[in-house]
């Protein structure tokens, strides 16, 4: 029986495109915004359920900047202006929100990634942020090139040609955007090590355990969760940033909710509070998803899974079916994710 | 307690509100209703510096409210409280009132919970250097570089062994805060508190919990904090622990102070016996 599934079955192919996406531009991007929540979520204890939202400050942040040639056509300074954005909102959630208990920050920051979702695609800021259509790029005003082109033409390193082998071959400028996206992990990966190791980082630990002790013992919680959000989210819309390069474009199909919770199922995947599992969840996420998807696909291509149970164009939701079940799974068997601490998941929370 | 303390705890008068020679703690018109209740309605209140005082009375006297306000955990509709330091032969005085609690804690006034703060998923060695007081390396824009914390976090670990020693918590230095004891969680708290050298430590119900071998111990601990100079504020419920220690007793019920004075003065005082009436602390303290 199971030769009659490999029989429709390319496992080359497979494990070919399931590793692309694992080690892909995509991977990266999740991996760094989830190296952000993990510093709110898995170090502070902040329920950040807009990840989105940060995203979407660094995304629009860099792309209005420059379609508007607001700073000169300076991509470099784009970007900044969107962490700069994506400071905006950090302070916008947390001044209202992170003297109240943790649940009202859960919901300020849903309704934040919404609120700014919803705005993006209002008729009324059309000009500047392309309403439903979103920025494209190179539509600009000023500049003849869109920001994609400058990062991976311009500043591309690479000379032409085609890079790797087996099924794992890249062109130039992906090979350079996959680059530039795991630096980005690895930079943001030791920083979140740096600061954990450090008395800050006990702190920030000291408030996810209990703020009041910690306000006991002298520490300005507020101050140490409002200076958590702000990193964080730095992080996280680097993170939409690097997903705009690689798309070439920005719009608000990207910032959906549901991206957040793709977020939280790496950082849960690969193992809260733990320095690597944001990393480990993303590669894990994308091979599964991928890996899940393309076997569904071809069984049901090759007729293997009849169509009156499933047609190709369902294969994409039922790979979040799937995934949803395998999460489940694993906080039963694995609550401390692929690399967490087992000692510390296993410790009753209150 | 030395001689020369008590013979300045006999000039007190043993009434509520009473002046004492060397206040470090300084309570005015105090007051917190939840709504029609007055929780707390504290008139004048002095706390005597370098000596134990315990905070007593039946359930619901107000004990926790008024720590919780004294601390800043919780905010007064009115009054005004003030801290008063020594050092180098000057003195000066600190508003307290409306500051948040970690401004408190920095003033030197530091507080334990009556349930149990440990910090579980972070080592019972990382509970302590966490309660150390102006850390360099606590400041984001030093915590990346470890050349400037790392000879004061070097002097921490000393002096958090050192405590860990003297709590006999050496042992379980590297194990999670959850593995220990609720008893040992209560030695923990205490002995992180004292990583910031307070001035005054507030300790709600130490003894709470805590089995009586281990109680000894911690009773031993307070009287050695207070012969090393720390002031120490307590409630308790624990009459034996109470009579045994406190210096200083102020009874509290209904949220106003009723009756003040020595342990011997307060176990006889006719307010404070009928403030227990019925119950068994009444008892335990006609044998005292």
């Amino acid at each position: 029986m199971i030769m009659n599934i490999l029989a429709g079955v390319d496992i080359g192919d497979l494990l070919g495109l399931a590793l692309r996406a694992s080690i892909g531009v995509q991977a990266a991007t999740f991996a760094l915004a989830a190296v952000g929540l993990n510093l709110h979520y898995g170090y502070t204890g902040l329920l950040n359920f807009g990840v989105v939202a940060f995203m979407a400050a660094g995304a629009y942040g860099m792309a209005i900047f420059f379609t508007q040639g607001w700073l000169g056509g300076s991509l470099l300074l784009a970007i900044a202006a969107g962490l700069v954005f994506a400071i905006a909102i950090a302070l916008s959630i947390g001044l209202p929100s992170l003297r109240l208990r943790a649940d009202y920050l859960a919901i300020t920051t849903i309704a934040i990634a919404e609120v700014l979702r919803i705005s993006f695609r209002s008729q009324r800021l059309l000009d500047l942020t392309g309403g439903p259509f979103g920025l494209p790029s190179i539509e600009d005003r000023n500049a003849e090139v869109s920001f994609s082109e400058i990062v991976t033409i311009d500043w591309n390193p690479i000379s032409d040609g085609s890079y790797g082998f087996w099924r794992l071959k890249f062109d130039e400028q992906t090979l350079w955007v996959m680059i530039l996206g795991w630096s980005l992990v690895l930079l943001a990966t030791l920083l979140i090590w740096g600061l954990m190791r450090s008395p800050w980082g006990r702190v920030i630990k000291a408030i996810r355990e209990d703020e009041d002790a910690a306000r006991a013992l002298g520490k300005n919680v507020f101050s140490y969760k409002l200076q958590s959000l702000i990193i964080g989210g730095m992080i996280v819309a680097l993170a939409g940033i690097t997903r705009s390069m690689n798309t070439g474009f920005v719009e608000t199909q990207q910032f959906k909710p549901q991206t957040t919770f793709f977020i939280w199922t790496v950082l849960i995947l690969g193992g809260a509070a733990s320095v690597w599992g944001p990393v480990v969840g993303a590669v894990t996420f994308w091979f599964i998803i991928v890996f899940v998807e393309e076997l569904l696909r071809q069984m049901v291509e090759s007729g293997w899974i009849p169509s009156v149970i499933l047609e190709s164009n369902d294969v994409a939701s039922v790979r979040m079916i799937m995934m949803g079940i395998m999460l489940a799974v694993l906080m039963i068997w694995r609550p401390q994710g692929l690399v967490g601490k087992k000692e510390e998941a296993q410790i009753d929370v209150r | 307690m030395s001689d020369n303390d008590s013979s300045v705890l006999k000039n007190i008068e043993a009434i509520p509100g009473s002046s004492k020679p060397d206040p470090i703690l300084k309570v005015d018109n105090v007051v917190r209703s939840f709504g029609g209740l007055r929780a707390v309605d504290i008139d004048h209140l002095e706390v005597q510096r370098g000596i134990i005082t315990a905070f007593i009375g039946p359930n619901g006297a107000g004990k926790t409210t008024l720590f919780n306000l004294l601390t800043g955990f919780d905010r007064p509709d009115s009054g005004k409280w003030t801290f008063h330091q020594l050092a180098n032969a000057k003195s000066w005085t600190t508003d307290l009132s409306g500051l948040r609690p970690h401004q408190i804690a920095h003033k030197g006034m530091v507080r334990t919970f009556q349930l149990t703060k440990s910090l579980a998923k972070m080592t019972v060695l990382d509970n302590m250097l966490l309660g150390a007081a102006e850390q360099k390396g606590e400041f984001l824009r030093y915590a990346l570089i470890p050349s400037r914390w790392k000879p004061q976090e070097k002097e921490i670990l000393i002096n958090a062994e050192s405590l860990l020693e003297k709590f006999n918590l050496s042992h379980m230095r590297d194990e999670y805060a959850a593995t220990l004891s609720g008893g040992q969680r209560k030695l923990l708290e205490m002995a992180r508190a004292l990583m910031s050298q307070p001035k005054l430590i507030l300790l709600d119900e130490p003894m709470a919990g805590v089995n009586p071998v281990l109680v000894e111990s911690l009773l031993a601990h307070i009287e050695n904090l207070r012969d090393e100079g720390v002031s120490v504020l307590f409630i308790e419920h624990d009459m034996d622990a109470i009579m045994g220690i406190s210096d200083w007793i102020v009874v509290l019920a209904e949220g106003r102070i009723i009756a003040e004075g020595t342990p011997s003065e307060v176990s006889k005082n006719p307010a404070v016996i009928d403030a227990y009436l019925g119950s068994s602390i009444a008892e335990e303290l006609k044998d005292v």
